[in-house]
């Protein structure tokens, strides 16, 4: 197994209390990993650590991945604001015209193509302030395809949208995968996970368990998550465990390895 | 008729240049204006305008009545003013409104403080209310250079502003630091007020940019419709404003912002989008 990403006793707080505690994993290249955990477990924060949106308290990440698409969670994004819905989708070439250059035809050509894939065919003058929540997600998925990443990132893609619309995204999403592109999904709906995606990772502010869905989401885990994301301690002393520097980094890796990814 | 509207503008030098100041501060203003609307800024845009005072007033102090000592201190202050209430609001948990009021109150008494430490009332109320009729040839040069700034400045960052404001995140993740332009927007917005101060004073010289924008927005719902219609709007206001300050002998300044109010409000009436005549003239609705 090729990995896509490798996160090294990765630590995120806020406020000092840690959002993401000592996480130690790696994510497989070339497959569709589901993020699962209880809310305020982490999952979010584990996304923006990845993109280097928050500072990393300790530990490191390691990607290999030339370029990184990242959906947000919706409330992220003004929806009142007068875009439409072609220049929202063309903006996921910024990597290619960046702040100043110029969109040309092949951009336009590609962004059609994209607003057309995710069946929105026909929406492209509309602004974006005329669309449901489903048809603004198909707009924001058409944007990512035009990121042509190879590591795509997304943080709760179907809270608050219908069936129909998680088809038809779920096939943009298999489509990634058999472009040998690394999808992350942070997903709520635990039968879709079973169905859709091989591979999961269980955070409840620490890891719980990686790997194989089916072994990943065993009842014994999905109880010990949720109670270890309720154990929020406001007078938290401080964290006990070494600073990598002060161990000899296999021995520490080793040590936590046996404690947290035992299901891996 | 040609006494009451052209002949005043012919015959008089003063007028002459007032019209200019007034139609460059609306191309410029305008679209600033509909940035402020856009991105919630309206107020942020008058906490600005205020905190101009004290730097205005410390260049009175030190200069006199002078336009380029009172402009690079009131450039200067409104500068600060943005940068630290920005810094405030991003390393404590403290929201950007209320640091910026907390910033502008401080910087208005301070400003208040500082004139009457030298100046009279009358000095004082021209830098508070400004005195659009005595804008000479200095002032002049120095608000069309800021027209011309700002457009050029704004057609440079057009793209990153407006990712800016409506999906911040996707700037971040994509490696860019917004905050830039946020910062080059603000100085720009800051330069507008600074041009404004001179003819309207620093309590008004939002009115001309602001007003507009919020009138055109009862009008259309695109960055570029909204300011080709708040521009027009903004120099007509500027200009029966001076006609009826002209002809009636009131302060120039008030009457302006008072004519861009009227806009405003008849907007509010009768435009075509969320205003009062298309809430209540549509009982029917449309079948799909």
């Amino acid at each position: 197994m090729k990995a896509a990403l490798k996160l090294v006793d990765l630590t995120v707080s806020y406020d000092r209390h840690p959002a993401v505690h000592h996480v130690s994993v790696e994510i497989p290249a070339a497959e569709m990993t589901a993020l699962v955990g209880p809310n305020g477990s982490g999952k979010s924060t584990l996304l923006k650590a990845i993109l280097g949106l928050v500072r990393r308290v300790e530990g490191r990440i390691e990607c290999s991945a030339r370029r990184i698409a990242y959906l947000p969670q919706q409330a992220e994004i003004a929806r009142s604001f007068p875009i439409s819905v072609l220049d929202t989708v063309l903006l996921g070439r910024w990597s290619r015209f960046g702040a100043f250059g110029r969109a040309d035809r092949s951009d336009v050509h590609d962004a059609h193509h994209a607003i057309q894939s995710v069946g929105l065919g026909g929406f492209e003058r509309r602004p974006i302030d005329t669309l449901s929540v489903g048809q603004f997600q198909r707009v924001l998925f058409a944007r990512l395809l035009l990121q042509d990443a190879d590591l795509v990132l997304l943080d709760e893609p179907f809270a608050a949208i219908d069936t129909r619309t998680v088809t038809d995204l779920m096939d943009v999403i298999r489509r990634w995968r058999s472009e040998q592109r690394t999808v992350i999904a942070v997903l709520h709906d635990l039968d879709q996970v079973r169905r859709d995606f091989p591979n999961s990772l269980l955070l409840a502010r620490e890891l719980v368990a990686a790997g194989p869905t089916g072994a990943v989401l065993s009842p014994e885990n999905l109880l010990r998550a949720r109670a270890m994301a309720e154990a929020w301690d406001e007078r938290a002393d401080a964290c006990e465990v070494r600073r990598p520097e002060a161990v000899v980094p296999s021995e520490a890796q080793r040590s936590r390895g046996t404690s947290s990814s035992r299901a891996a | 008729m040609h006494d009451l509207l052209i002949a005043p503008f012919v015959d008089f030098g003063f007028m002459k240049r007032a019209l200019v100041a007034c139609l460059c501060l609306s191309l410029g203003g305008s679209s600033i204006g509909v940035f402020l609307i856009l991105r919630r800024m309206s107020l942020m845009g008058d906490a600005l305008a205020h905190a101009l005072l004290p730097g205005a007033a410390l260049g009175f102090l030190l200069g006199g009545l002078s336009l380029p000592a009172m402009s690079l201190g009131g450039f200067l202050a409104g500068i600060a003013t943005a940068l630290v209430s920005g810094a405030i609001a991003r390393f404590t948990s403290m929201r950007e409104d209320a640091s910026f009021a907390a910033a502008y109150l401080t910087a208005l008494a301070l400003g208040v403080l500082i004139v009457s430490l030298r100046g009279s009332a009358v000095d004082l109320m021209n830098i508070l209310f400004g005195a659009i009729l005595a804008v000479d040839d200095q002032a002049m040069f120095l608000v069309a250079g800021t027209t011309t700034l700002t457009l050029i400045g704004l057609a440079a960052i057009y793209r990153p502003l407006v990712v800016e404001c409506f999906n911040p995140g996707f700037l971040a993740a994509m490696g860019v630091r917004g905050a830039l332009y946020h910062y080059l927007f603000l100085g720009l917005a800051v330069l507008n007020l600074v041009a404004a101060f001179q003819a309207l004073g620093t309590l008004m010289a939002l009115g001309l940019m602001l007003l507009p924008a919020v009138a055109a927005s009862f009008w259309s719902r695109e960055l570029w419709s909204m300011t080709a219609i708040a521009a027009p709007m903004a120099f007509l206001s500027g200009a029966i404003g001076l006609l009826v300050s002209f002809h009636a002998g009131l302060p120039s300044g008030p009457v302006i912002v008072l004519v861009a109010s009227l806009f405003f409000l008849g907007s509010l009436l009768f435009g075509s989008r969320a205003s009062l005549r298309a809430r209540l003239s549509h009982p029917v609705h449309l079948r799909g």
